[in-house]
């Protein structure tokens, strides 16, 4: 048996950096407000860091307790403060959120959105932008040996996923990027689960549960002329699944 | 596999720890007490000290298939409590030598298991016995948990129908990730399929799942198929372990799945419709 009740491991946990440039609370508001009604299913619950290094000079001070108020009340997360001046090293303590510095995530470079044109009389604007990073890494696919069973689950994030094994009725795999069963594909396979619609799924015998492509699903039922109980490979094409023999 | 002759020289020098045995299946009803007995019988009969455990607290059954239950006075909840040494509680089996049993109690629940009273009772009985065969009861909670958590060799028992075979299928999952070998990191769990209930007759009739669709399904060695028998239940109300009785296909077909479980290549019987002979047909015989 394991001696540690827990085990500590490094991770890479994607979030939104939130760069503020300047705050006043009607207006970061009705800006943060505008941002989630865009998207607000990709907003909820979302870790965010609160990025300070583009925080113009006459900024301060800020209320910090009440702009991570507001971004919870829009159903952001806030996580850490990033790049904070020194002198405000106290006041975001207090926060209770984490102080990570300046620059610590090697960032991809991504051009700054050209400043939004301001309005000539100028009442202190405030402009928010979100800018989620990302970076290009090359993730190892996730590559299962053993069957996986009727209520297992396998996530493979951010990457593909590649059984040598049945995938039992009962049993589900989900993968960001393609996945590849080689054995009876029996349960319900999910491909392209934050929504790459150019993700696949590939089996030796297609005898599914479900299958889905970026949120487009077939039932086995609409599966049982297409392929069934053979190679076969489920992928998008015009918004429309497209279930093809192999 | 470990096939060592239980007779003395290893047995001294240097003890291996007994095999944890569970037979398991998620559903109930295919026979996972029935085939608790076989196999505990028939590893005792090739000479090996073995002690069957009956994990299904509250559904006490184990004893009454080995035809023990006027003797029981301690149970396997007394030992994990302390009431009673795990000697008071082992039942001597009559009929065969080398054999144990150790009941469950039926006046308690599933909740009087805990895991470390589970894990003393197993490592005490290790230190003596050759195989300990845990008898688990049906579902996938705490009891059938507890039962599978210290096994190194998993029996799943399944009959050949669609429900029977999901419910092994979940099982095998709870194999291999809830139990104490993968857990510390160990190998895994060596899993074999034992098909019972099974009726060429109705799989030929096309009312059964075959050996072949539930091997493909669950896709794990099978060490045996006990056809339907009207001796294992006659076996089972009389009190006795049914591979007692060499007489009935079900009995050679639980020494066959024996065999194969100590590593022995013997080939699968009773997979086929038997054709009747003159004479039987003559009579009417079934």
């Amino acid at each position: 048996m394991n001696q540690l009740s827990f085990q500590l491991k490094g991770s890479v946990v994607t979030a939104i950096v939130l760069e503020l440039y300047r705050y006043s609370r009607a207006q970061f508001g009705e800006d943060l407000g505008a941002k989630v009604r865009q998207a607000p299913m990709f907003f909820h619950q979302t870790p965010v860091v609160i990025s300070l290094e583009k925080l113009e000079s006459d900024a301060l001070p800020i209320d910090f307790v009440e702009l991570i108020s507001l971004c919870r009340e829009f159903g952001l997360r806030p996580m850490a403060f990033k790049g904070a001046p020194p002198e405000l090293g106290d006041a975001l303590e207090a926060t209770g959120l984490v102080l990570i510095p300046a620059g610590q995530a090697g960032r991809a470079a991504m051009p700054e959105p050209p400043a939004a044109p301001v309005a000539a009389a100028s009442e202190p604007e405030v402009v928010v932008r979100t800018v989620v990073e990302e970076k290009l890494v090359h993730r190892p696919s996730k590559i299962i040996t053993r069957p996986i069973r009727s209520g297992q689950q396998v996530y493979a994030e951010g990457c593909d996923l590649i059984v040598m094994a049945p995938v039992s009725e009962g049993a589900e795999i989900l993968a960001d990027g393609h996945i590849h069963v080689y054995g009876a594909l029996r349960g319900r396979a999910l491909a392209g689960v934050r929504g790459d619609v150019q993700a696949r799924i590939f089996c030796q015998s297609l005898e599914a549960e479900l299958v889905s492509v970026a949120g487009n699903f077939k039932l086995s039922d609409s599966l049982q002329e297409l392929a069934w109980k053979a190679p076969a490979q489920v992928y998008l094409q015009d918004d429309t699944l497209h279930v093809a023999a192999l | 596999m470990n096939t060592r002759e239980p007779g003395v020289a290893g047995r001294i020098e240097e003890r291996v720890l007994a095999k944890i045995i569970v037979v398991t299946s998620g559903k109930g009803g295919v026979g996972k007490t029935t085939s608790s007995a076989a196999i505990g019988t028939g590893l005792a009969l090739r000479g090996f000290k073995t002690a069957i455990i009956d994990f299904d607290v509250g559904l006490r059954n184990l004893d009454l298939i080995m035809g023990c239950e006027r003797r029981v006075v301690y149970d396997f909840v007394n030992v994990l409590n302390k009431e009673a040494t795990l000697n008071q509680a082992l039942i001597k089996d009559k009929r065969t030598p080398n054999l144990f049993i150790l009941p469950a109690s039926q006046t308690r629940d599933k909740d009087a298991l805990t895991q470390e009273g589970v894990q003393a009772v197993l490592n005490e009985l290790s230190r003596d016995f050759d195989y300990i065969v845990c008898d688990s009861p049906a579902g996938i909670e705490k009891g059938a948990q507890m039962a599978l958590y210290y096994a190194d060799i998993a029996v799943v028992v399944t009959n050949p129908e669609v429900s029977s075979v999901r419910d092994s299928d979940r099982i095998l999952g709870i194999l291999q990730s809830k139990t104490r070998r993968v857990e510390a990191g160990e190998d895994p769990v060596e899993e074999h399929l034992l098909l019972t209930r099974y009726s060429p007759a109705r799989v030929q009739a096309g009312e059964m799942l075959s050996v072949q669709d539930v091997e493909d399904i669950l896709a794990i060695p099978l060490i045996g198929v006990i056809p339907e028998s009207e001796a294992v239940l006659k076996a089972s109300n009389q009190g006795m372990p049914v591979i007692l009785d060499q007489e009935t296909e079900a009995g050679q077909a639980y020494s066959d799945a024996v065999a194969r479980l100590l590593g022995d290549q013997v080939e699968h019987r009773f997979l086929e419709v038997q054709k009747k002979g003159f004479f039987k047909r003559l009579l009417g015989g079934k």
